[in-house]
């Protein structure tokens, strides 16, 4: 039963973490872009969120507008602020980091816009779903209702994405300007707008990870943070190149996470993400599903 | 006037002059072979007559309208359609997916569908490949699936780089055939950029040939085959 419940713990985090390398994989795919404001743009859609929740007192409406002011803010960046600054910096040695640079700038800055506009308290984002476990007799497991709807939701969107991804010419786009811009333009594929449309598919991503993990604990301009850190790992677990990789990724980190808690101690917390990062490096260097053919320069 | 003309046209990298002061003119439904060697400034120039990089001086027009300034993804749709150094395929999708990025930019989906037909016509390795992935390809047919994509985007002027790099003797032939073919069937016109001078300037109507950026001549193709000096200094046979 113990390792039942371990495993549902992680995969209710896992489908966290998967949603959230999502978001950091298809930036990085488009624009070799680490996004660090990610999980600034996750917070502000998630106040956003917040915020039509106060006003319609529904959780359920209050998600469809988090989600597409996650996927506005990400086009907005990558539209208004990435795009002029790969223009500007063509050439020399800052040109490469300071896309990255910039993105943790911004995230510095949404955290206190939104300090600014929602106060630094910690409040609640709830849902009508129990945070309770469900209970089997007389055992209790940790998987409550709203993890369900976590892991029902983190699967909509990943169906969703798998399907534009794989069956649409929006989806075919999206996977040529990535993997090659220069012949996708000589095609006739606006890459810089299909750019936008992939920066705006991220921040949805990150919306939804926001807008169903925090009714399981509390809302704060950087209770979004470790979540970041998380994603990330998750995204480097599995290649960092592919979206089946960062689902992955994230299940391999959220259970592993889980064993670590339940079976070593809650003290290698933090470092636990760090450990199963670099278990799954020694094994398998490229990260689970990274790419074998060799990319372009840029 | 119709077809591409360039007038003093320059292009630079930095501050080297990769094409300087080029002047020539293709008629439409000319085949135009731009001969020179490794270096000459043939990529560097079709390069920039498809917007991928900037022209420094003069000026380029097709059908009497300038295409300077424009964006690769707006020529494509005025019909200037170029296939890159290189075998230019995307490896990581699969043939039917390459091919079908070349129109998927087009409204006119019925006609994208008779386009690709029309491409597996043509090219009947492509079909018996649709479903496997771009990397699996010879040299041969990625060169035929680059050809095939920018086929689909019904192309008036069709820019080819070097599609016979790297290539086997019998499989240029092959290409240079179709190349051929298709410019008599549909009416293209074709700049095609080679270092392999004979058979390139054998289904050409005139011959361009540049050295270090600048115009050594231009002709006839027939005439420049029969030139001895020519044929001993540039044409390398």
């Amino acid at each position: 039963m113990l390792i039942l419940d371990t495993l549902l713990i992680g995969l209710s985090s896992g489908a966290i973490y998967a949603l959230m390398a999502l978001a950091l994989v298809l930036v990085w795919r488009s624009t070799r872009v680490v996004n660090f404001a990610q999980a600034g743009q996750a917070i502000l859609s998630t106040y956003i969120g917040f915020e039509a929740m106060n006003r319609t007192h529904n959780y359920w409406v209050s998600i469809p507008f988090a989600i597409i002011a996650g996927a506005a803010i990400a086009a907005f960046v990558d539209a208004v602020i990435m795009r002029a600054l790969s223009k500007r910096s063509h050439k020399g040695s800052v040109s490469e980091i300071a896309p990255v640079i910039a993105t943790l700038g911004l995230l510095g800055l949404i955290r206190s816009l939104t300090g600014i506009i929602w106060g630094n308290a910690y409040v609640q984002y709830a849902s009508p779903l129990s945070g309770k476990g469900y209970s089997i007799g007389h055992h209790t497991i940790p998987f409550s209702p709203q993890n369900t709807l976590i892991v029902i939701g983190a699967l909509l969107v990943m169906a969703s994405f798998a399907i534009v991804f794989k069956y649409t010419n929006l989806g075919l786009a999206l996977r040529a300007s990535s993997f090659q811009p220069e012949i996708s333009r000589l095609a006739g594929i606006r890459v810089d707008r299909i750019r936008t449309i992939g920066w705006a598919f991220s921040g949805a991503a990150g919306a939804v990870a926001g807008a169903l993990v925090t009714p399981t604990s509390y809302l704060s301009p950087n209770s979004l943070d470790l979540l970041l850190v998380s994603g990330f790992v998750a995204a480097v677990i599995g290649g960092l190149d592919s979206l089946i990789g960062a689902v992955l990724g994230g299940l391999i980190l959220g259970i592993g996470f889980a064993f670590i808690l339940q079976y070593v101690g809650t003290s290698v917390t933090f470092s636990a993400a760090f450990i199963i990062l670099i278990v799954v490096l020694f094994l398998r260097p490229r990260g689970i599903l990274g790419s074998q053919i060799g990319r372009r320069d840029a | 006037m119709s077809g591409l003309v360039l007038t003093d046209f320059s292009v630079s990298h930095g501050a080297i002059a990769a094409v300087k002061n080029l002047s020539f003119s293709v008629e439409k439904g000319q085949l135009a072979a731009i001969i020179g060697s490794n270096g000459a400034g043939k990529t560097t120039l079709l390069r920039a007559l498809s917007g991928l990089i900037p022209a420094t001086h003069g000026n380029a027009t097709w059908n009497g309208h300038s295409i300077l300034g424009r964006k690769p993804e707006d020529l494509v749709r005025a019909g200037i359609v170029h296939v890159s150094e290189g075998k230019s395929v995307i490896p990581e999708l699969n043939v039917k997916e390459n091919l079908a990025l070349g129109g998927i930019w087009r409204k006119d989906r019925a006609d994208v569908a008779a386009a690709t037909e029309e491409v597996c016509n043509l090219f009947p390795r492509l079909r018996e490949r649709l479903n496997q992935s771009a990397d699996t390809l010879s040299g041969g047919e990625r060169q035929m699936l680059a050809i095939g994509r920018a086929l689909i985007a019904r192309p008036q002027l069709l820019l080819l780089d070097e599609p016979s790099l790297g290539l086997a003797p019998l499989i240029i032939e092959q290409i240079f055939d179709a190349i051929s073919q298709l410019r008599h069937r549909l009416g293209l016109t074709v700049v095609l950029v080679e270092q392999n001078a004979m058979s390139a300037l054998k289904i050409a109507d005139i011959g361009i040939i540049i050295n270090v950026g600048s115009l050594v001549t231009s002709g006839p193709s027939t005439k420049l085959l029969a030139d001895a000096n020519l044929r001993a200094a540039y044409l390398g046979y």
